[in-house]
């Protein structure tokens, strides 16, 4: 049953990506004044909107967890934190790839890339750390403690960030100014939708192993016991 | 309450206590300060002008490597013999454990942190005496954030294996928007410039308080489970 949901998210996930770049490169227009690749908006902003969707589920199942001592809350956080981790990485390298052909330059320290690649330092930290802790409920308990924190840090480091650094290299907010053009929005929206589906999937593939790994471990501490 | 503070402060006197009879930390952490700011002046080359701009920056990032020798011990120093079992064990609250550690880890740092500061200016020809009382304000603010959480990962990373690895990589990250608003309010008054950084000075109290709060509440997860 899981497998054929995870197949089904994967799958319906792909086709939908595959239907929309069709759309967003054969029939989509340029950007009016970066050409061809400003499309790659349509990556780059779902992937930054996924991974920040799926750095707050692992925040309230890393707070469900703590309360509730259940683990597939802390299954769920890692599995999210992994797969958040990936879209992170893919809206840097995304975003570093169009600055270079936009800007010239392939980094600049302006507020979004670096309170992005901060979000992405924490929560490696949160990644580096479980397999240092051997005892299955510390490291939950750790790990629950750690995601709360980097939660909790990020707005900081933003507000910080903003007052530290007058430099505005990364475009200037267009979803909520208005500045992208009708077209653009069915696309984007189906764009998110489609990494939504396959990180998803990813999720729970992740969280079966999770799940088994955990299983594995309770057999081997009933064998040694016996 | 009360008596849970009178334990905070026992706890802090005993730290206290038995680092200043070895003075082990203090001792590493003061020799660290002096190598980072021997490798900084290898590192800059710059004129006088132009340091005054960094000064406040090269400051907080000399504090935060010497911290982190001080607030790594706060909660492993308790491992041998069982010692931690034995205060988590004992009736004192979690909380009042945890603050103990952190009030005597802050005073530590603190004492590194203005040991620091006059061989800071000496080598860099900096004119800090006029900034001295404004800027050890800020050393108290920015000091209680570093020690806030550096104690609370401590505690996380006590059972961690490669925990003197693990500690920095998880602490610094976390520490950036207070380290940012402590070096700019400190270049600001280092170079006399200080009429506009209440904003700056505001994440550091905002930190302050989340971190102090949060840490305060999750303790009781991070040494009893």
């Amino acid at each position: 049953m899981r497998d054929k949901a995870i197949f089904t998210l994967g799958a319906l996930g792909a086709l939908l990506m595959a239907w929309n770049m069709h759309t967003i490169f054969v029939t989509l227009a340029g950007e009016a004044m970066q050409g061809q690749i400003g499309k790659m908006f349509f990556i780059h902003v779902p992937a930054a909107i996924t991974a920040y969707s799926f750095y707050a589920v692992a925040v309230v199942c890393s707070i469900a967890f703590l309360f509730t001592k259940n683990f597939k809350y802390d299954s769920i956080a890692v599995s999210s934190i992994e797969v958040a981790q990936v879209f992170t990485l893919v809206n840097l390298v995304t975003g570093s790839l169009w600055g270079h052909i936009i800007w010239g330059i392939w980094w600049t320290w302006d507020l979004r890339l670096t309170s992005q690649f901060m979000c992405f330092m924490l929560y490696l930290g949160y990644l580096l750390m479980r397999p240092a802790i051997a005892e299955a409920t510390q490291r939950a308990t750790m790990s629950a403690i750690l995601a709360i924190f980097a939660a909790a840090d990020i707005p900081l480091v933003v507000m910080a960030i903003r007052l530290h650094n007058v430099r505005t290299q990364h475009p200037a907010p267009v979803l909520e100014t208005g500045g992208v053009d009708a077209s653009w929005w069915p696309p984007l929206l189906i764009g998110y939708v489609a990494f939504m589906l396959i990180a998803s999937a990813l999720v729970m593939v992740r969280l079966r192993q999770e799940t088994v790994t955990r299983e594995i471990d309770s057999l081997r501490r009933e064998l040694h016991a016996i | 309450m009360k008596q849970g503070l009178l334990a905070a402060l026992f706890i802090a006197r005993k730290d206290l206590r038995t680092e200043f009879r070895t003075k082990e930390a203090l001792n590493a952490s003061v020799s660290f300060a002096l190598v980072v700011l021997l490798l900084f002046s290898f590192a800059f080359d710059l004129g006088r002008e132009e340091f005054y701009d960094i000064s406040g920056g090269l400051l907080w990032l000399v504090y935060v490597f010497a911290g982190a020798l001080i607030v790594n011990r706060s909660f492993i120093r308790e491992v041998p013999n069982d010692c931690l079992d034995v205060l988590i064990a004992s009736p004192m609250p979690a909380w009042a454990l945890f603050l103990g550690k952190a009030i005597a880890s802050f005073v530590l740092l603190l004492i590194v942190e203005v040991v620091s500061l006059p061989v800071y200016g000496l080598f860099n020809n900096l004119q800090w005496v006029h900034a001295f009382w404004p800027l050890f304000g800020v050393m108290i603010l920015a000091t209680w954030g570093i020690t806030i959480t550096g104690v609370a990962f401590s505690a996380v990373t006590v059972n961690v294996k490669l925990r003197e690895l693990m500690l920095p990589v998880l602490h610094y990250p976390l520490l950036i928007p207070l380290l940012i608003g402590a070096m700019q309010v400190s270049t600001a008054l280092i170079k006399g410039e200080a009429s506009d950084i209440g904003q700056e000075l505001r994440i550091v109290i905002v930190f302050d308080l989340i971190f102090t709060s949060l840490a305060l509440y999750l303790i009781e997860f991070i040494l009893v489970g």
